[in-house]
This record gives structure tokens, C-alpha cells and sequence, in this order.
């Protein structure tokens, strides 16, 4: 069984992201819990429901469209998500976030997420068959 | 950064030579401490921007400068239209138009000390800081767009802020030929609740003294007198910024691909000036420099709502606002002969010697104030731009101190309550919805300013006016 998790690297400016699993989709959906570790060390609560797709010229940009999708949700909600959950069929992506409305005092967000970049994107397929998908997220 | 990849043409100036693609040399400022202590990423990203179509003289990075994405933070680059140069979303950044802004306050430090504690808390209060954080103003589509239009401008006619305060500002609080029209649905959705919010990150307000002095005549002409407090404001043009950039380069992307460029970095996508993506992020990201210098100008009326509670006579008069995430169009010498140019910088700031055209009559005899920001615990400078960056970078100079240390490797390092109480034994009150936040921006995160501000000056890109020392700090 391929391991699934996240984890971030450094950069020196802002944050690096990683999402890792048996599928593009899991990867993709780690890179999302990576992000929200990014924002917050607090659990987030998932009682509401976002549905989002988009669509990319390649899995490294679709990549970029769905952190971008993510950061704009939560702008514009003035939400966070806690749990994510992504299908992929040629470049397209079809998602939902699952999360709740940012309480400062509870998540105390360290910081808000501007946008992701193409900075250290990379989306692969190791030997071993796990994906692996990262950038850097401007902070 | 291997010193041998570099050939020193000066005490604190070395150059990469071009080779393969570049089409200029670049150049790095700093003494021989700051750049070896730079990531050679730099050294790469400095090179990749020197391979753009139409860059003129050469690729710079100010003394400050650190790992960014596309452009080092603390890059500088002028390209000619005329050239076939390119307009790049990369180079500019997601915050388009981050930026400082000082004000003067007349108070003398003891008195802030006084009532020190109450007033960082009424400030964290009612300034809207951090994620989810969101502002009293609510602007419909019409106030949307007319913001966009006017900027600084458009605040102070709304009644956020001060006739006077508009010669402060570059572009006196509005840049020209601003085009809301292509500006996505999807960042002025992004804006509408956050006018009047100081974002999160590096971002905040201080009230800081004025604790030495450098340049009498240059401080005086700025109006900082030693043991005054003075606040500054650092913070850019928001969601909607940020999704302007988001965009932008998705599109350019594309635009560089059919204008047959060659990109070293994807994150450089651009395209040419004279195209019509690069019109339409031109005018966009105008629109987005109007939003940054409106919600400073909007901050800045909170920030003396608050102080007028506390010292109800003090005159708050604006020292200057300086943007350092921008493409400006500006004139420039280049062999001899006037060129107009645009120039991006990215983490950088603009910094016109003495008698430039653009500065406030009162402040032209002395240079364009030039605000660096540095970290809580060290202070912060102001400059005065002199005649000879016009030579040495286009008129630019530094930024703040730049990060020396990643977000993530400065959390696991410290506490942020324990920098929080490190910082109450120096006298200096912290507040942010966020200990994390205050651990991955603790003093020790960052370079030394002082030292980078020295190079600055030494590299001939600015001279020192003053140092300020922080004495409330409000952290999104």
C-alpha cells in the first residue's frame, strides 16, 4: 500500500507545499491539507460543504488551479477547509472542500495564503507509484 | 552565495557576467557578509530575469534581496517597448503594490510610553488584521470601480483621509490610465470586504521612535525629530492584488508561448508591452496600485482616529508613501539618450535623488523619502533617495531587511509568545491574532538591516536619514 501525506519545504520568502499519494487525485487533496497546515496549527471543523471545479492545460497547472481554487474560496467565504476530496479526468478537475468560518481566536491564522505559484511545481509519479505534487505558496 | 561566480566591480556591487541567454549582465548590491550569506537562488533568478526580451542595461538585486518566485524579492529590471521588452506578472508580484506609509505624529515617546499597552490594544482592536479579518467597508460595484479609478484620491473625496496627505504619495495618490474593465469579476469579488485591512504575513502597523539621526538636514526636511514617535503602515493592494497576479500569470503564461519567448522559469511569464495582455495587466495592475494606495490612505484615517482618542491635539501629518511591489513607466538615461522605460521592482523600492520632477516640492531639494521596513525587534530606516542610483539602478533601492531564515524553519525555532515577552522586556508591546504568526516573524528571521541599509548607502542607491525603533507592533 503507497503511503498518502504532506508535509512543506522551505523557501525563504514564503512556503512550500507537498501533498503525496497512491493517486493524482490523493496527492492533489494533500497538497490541500498542506495548505491549511500552512494557514493553521488548530483542527477545523468540516460542516460545510464547497463544491469547485477547474481545468488546466497540464496536471502541473491544474496543479496551480486547484491551490488557486482553494485560496479563492477561502477569500471570498472567509472560510477554512479541513478536509479535501478531488477526481481528475483529463485536466479537469472536479472537488469539494469541507470546512468552516475562519474564528481568529481558535485558529489563530498564521498567515493568508496570496496565491500559488510555479515556483518549485512539480507534479510526478515516483517509481514506486506514489504521486507527489508541491510549489511554492506566496504568503 | 559562492563568491567565485561573481566579478566585484565595486565595494558593494558584483556582477554575474552574461552567458548562454542572457542578454545583460546582473548585478547584485551587498557587502561581501550579505552576499554570501544570500541563497544562490538569487544568483539564478537574477540571471533568469536578465534573459527577458527587451531588458535594458542590466538585471539588479538590491542588497536585501532573497529567494522569491520568478524575480529574487529585491529585484530590479527596465525594459524598452520599443525593443520588444516585456511586462511580466512574475516581476511584480502577487501584492502588487505593497508598500510602506510613515506618519508623523508630534508625540514625544515618553508620552507614548505612558499610555503604551491601551494603545496597542485599541489598535488591534479596530484595525482589521490577519486571515479573517474583514473591513467596515463594503463597496458596490460603481464604489468599486471608481476606487479603482482613483485611488488615494478616491478615499480622501469618501472622507478616509486628508487633502494634504495626496502630495505624500507617489503618483500623488493615483496612478494614471488604471483600467477596472480588465480586472477579473473574480478579484473585485476578492476586495469587497477588504478595504481598510492591513493583510497578514510580514504585514503591520508600528508605532515607532525616531531613535537616531544620520542626515540632520535630510531629517529635518522629513519632519523627524529624535524621541518623536512616528507609525507606519506596511501593507498592499489585498485579495485583490493577489488575484490580479493569479491571473495575470496564468495568462501571460500563454502570451509568452505565442510571442515565441523563451522562458527560463515559468514563474517569469510574461508578455510583450506592446501586446494586449501586456496593455491589459498594465491597466489592471494600475487598478491595483490605486487599491493598495487607497487602503492605506484608508488605514491611515483609522490609525488617526485612534491616536486623536489618546493625544486628541497631535497634528498626524503623512511623511511619505512608497509602493515596492510595481511596473512604472519612467524616464531614464541609458547611453546618453532618454529612454522610457518600464521598470519593475519587485520587493524594491524607488528612490529619486534630489530634484526629480516626481517629488513633492517641499521634499525635492532633499530625495525621495525611501521607508525600509525591518523586523519588530530591530527597527527600521528611513532613506533618502540620492542622484546616483539613477546610474547605478534605475533609481531603486532596498526594500526592508530580507528574510534570512524560511517561515517553516522559524516556527520550529521559536516560541511566539516567548518572542512576544522576549520583545515586553525591550519596551516593545506586541499584538497579533497569531503566536505562530509572531514566531515565523521573529526578529531573528531576518537579516541584519542595518547592514543592509549600510550597503544601500555604501552602493550609492540611497543614503540613511534615520533609524526608527518600534514600540508597538500590530502583526496580521
Amino acid at each position: 500500500m503507497i503511503d498518502r501525506g504532506w508535509q512543506h519545504f522551505p523557501h525563504e520568502a514564503d512556503i512550500g507545499i507537498c501533498g503525496c499519494g497512491p493517486t493524482l487525485a490523493s496527492a492533489f487533496e494533500e497538497a490541500g491539507l498542506a495548505l491549511t497546515a500552512a494557514i493553521t496549527s488548530a483542527k477545523v471543523r468540516t460542516d460545510s460543504k464547497v463544491e469547485i471545479a477547474c481545468t488546466a492545460l497540464n496536471r502541473e497547472l491544474l496543479f496551480v488551479e486547484w491551490l488557486n481554487t482553494i485560496i479563492y474560496e477561502m477569500a471570498i467565504r472567509n472560510m477554512i477547509f479541513g478536509r479535501y476530496e478531488v477526481h481528475i479526468e483529463n485536466e479537469r478537475l472536479v472537488g469539494a472542500l469541507w470546512g468552516e468560518a475562519v474564528d481568529v481566536a481558535r485558529h489563530e491564522p498564521a498567515c493568508e495564503p496570496k496565491g500559488a505559484t510555479y515556483t518549485e511545481l512539480r507534479v510526478e509519479q515516483t517509481k514506486d507509484g506514489q504521486w507527489c505534487a508541491r510549489c511554492v505558496v506566496d504568503v | 552565495m559562492d563568491l567565485s561566480r561573481l566579478t566585484r566591480i565595486r565595494e558593494t556591487a558584483w556582477k554575474i557576467e552574461p552567458v548562454g541567454t542572457m542578454r545583460v549582465p546582473a548585478i547584485i548590491f551587498g557587502d561581501e557578509a550579505l552576499i554570501r550569506a544570500m541563497d544562490d537562488k538569487v544568483y539564478t533568478q537574477a540571471a533568469n530575469v536578465a534573459m527577458l526580451p527587451g531588458i535594458v542595461r542590466a538585471s539588479y538585486a538590491m542588497p536585501d534581496a532573497h529567494w522569491g518566485y520568478g524575480f529574487p524579492i529585491g529585484g530590479v529590471a527596465a525594459f524598452d517597448a520599443e525593443a520588444g521588452g516585456v511586462v511580466s506578472a512574475g516581476g511584480v508580484g502577487f501584492d502588487i503594490s505593497c508598500g510602506v506609509r510613515t506618519m508623523l505624529t508630534g508625540i514625544r515617546v515618553a508620552d507614548i510610553m505612558l499610555v503604551q499597552r491601551s494603545l496597542a490594544d485599541s489598535f488591534f482592536q479596530q484595525i482589521p488584521a490577519g486571515l479573517g479579518s474583514e473591513g467596515a467597508i463594503e463597496l458596490d460595484a460603481l464604489n468599486l470601480d471608481a476606487m479603482l479609478k482613483g485611488g488615494a484620491r478616491w478615499a480622501v473625496a469618501a472622507g478616509y483621509g486628508e487633502e494634504r496627505d495626496l502630495g505624500r504619495i507617489e503618483e500623488r495618490g493615483c496612478a494614471a490610465d488604471a483600467r477596472p474593465e480588465y480586472v477579473s469579476e473574480r478579484a473585485k469579488k476578492r476586495q469587497r470586504r477588504e478595504m481598510g485591512t492591513l493583510g497578514s504575513g510580514n504585514h503591520y502597523l508600528e508605532v515607532q521612535a525616531v531613535a537616531e539621526i544620520f542626515d540632520v538636514r535630510a531629517s529635518e526636511a522629513y519632519g523627524l525629530v529624535p524621541d518623536e514617535a512616528v507609525i507606519t503602515i506596511h501593507c498592499g493592494s489585498r485579495g485583490l492584488g493577489h488575484q490580479i497576479g493569479t491571473d495575470y500569470l496564468k495568462e501571460m503564461l500563454v502570451a509568452a508561448e505565442e510571442a515565441g519567448i523563451t522562458l527560463p522559469d515559468r514563474e517569469l511569464a510574461c508578455a510583450p508591452i506592446a501586446s494586449d495582455t501586456g496593455q491589459r495587466y498594465l491597466g489592471a495592475m494600475r487598478a491595483a496600485v490605486n487599491c493598495a494606495l487607497a487602503n492605506r490612505e484608508i488605514l491611515g484615517h483609522l490609525t488617526r482616529r485612534i491616536w486623536h482618542h489618546f493625544f486628541p491635539d497631535a497634528d498626524m501629518s503623512l511623511l511619505f508613501d512608497v509602493s515596492h511591489n510595481t511596473c512604472k513607466v519612467e524616464t531614464h538615461k541609458v547611453d546618453g539618450k532618454e529612454k522610457r522605460l518600464f521598470v519593475h521592482r519587485k520587493g524594491a523600492t524607488r528612490a529619486f535623488g534630489p530634484g526629480h520632477a516626481s517629488i513633492p516640492d517641499s521634499l525635492r531639494a532633499t530625495g525621495q523619502p525611501v521607508l525600509i521596513g525591518g523586523s519588530m525587534g530591530t527597527g527600521s530606516y528611513v532613506l533618502a533617495g540620492v542622484t546616483t542610483s539613477e546610474e547605478m539602478a534605475f533609481s531603486s533601492a532596498c526594500h526592508g531587511a530580507g528574510r534570512a531564515m524560511s517561515r517553516h524553519a522559524a516556527a520550529k525555532q521559536w516560541n511566539g509568545r516567548e518572542v512576544g515577552d522576549e520583545l515586553y522586556k525591550k519596551g516593545i508591546v506586541i499584538r497579533s491574532p497569531s503566536m505562530r504568526g509572531v514566531a515565523e516573524e521573529a526578529p531573528g528571521a531576518y537579516k541584519d538591516v542595518g547592514a543592509v541599509v549600510l550597503a544601500a548607502e555604501q552602493a550609492g542607491l540611497a543614503k540613511r536619514v534615520a533609524r526608527l525603533e518600534p514600540l508597538i507592533c500590530i502583526k496580521g
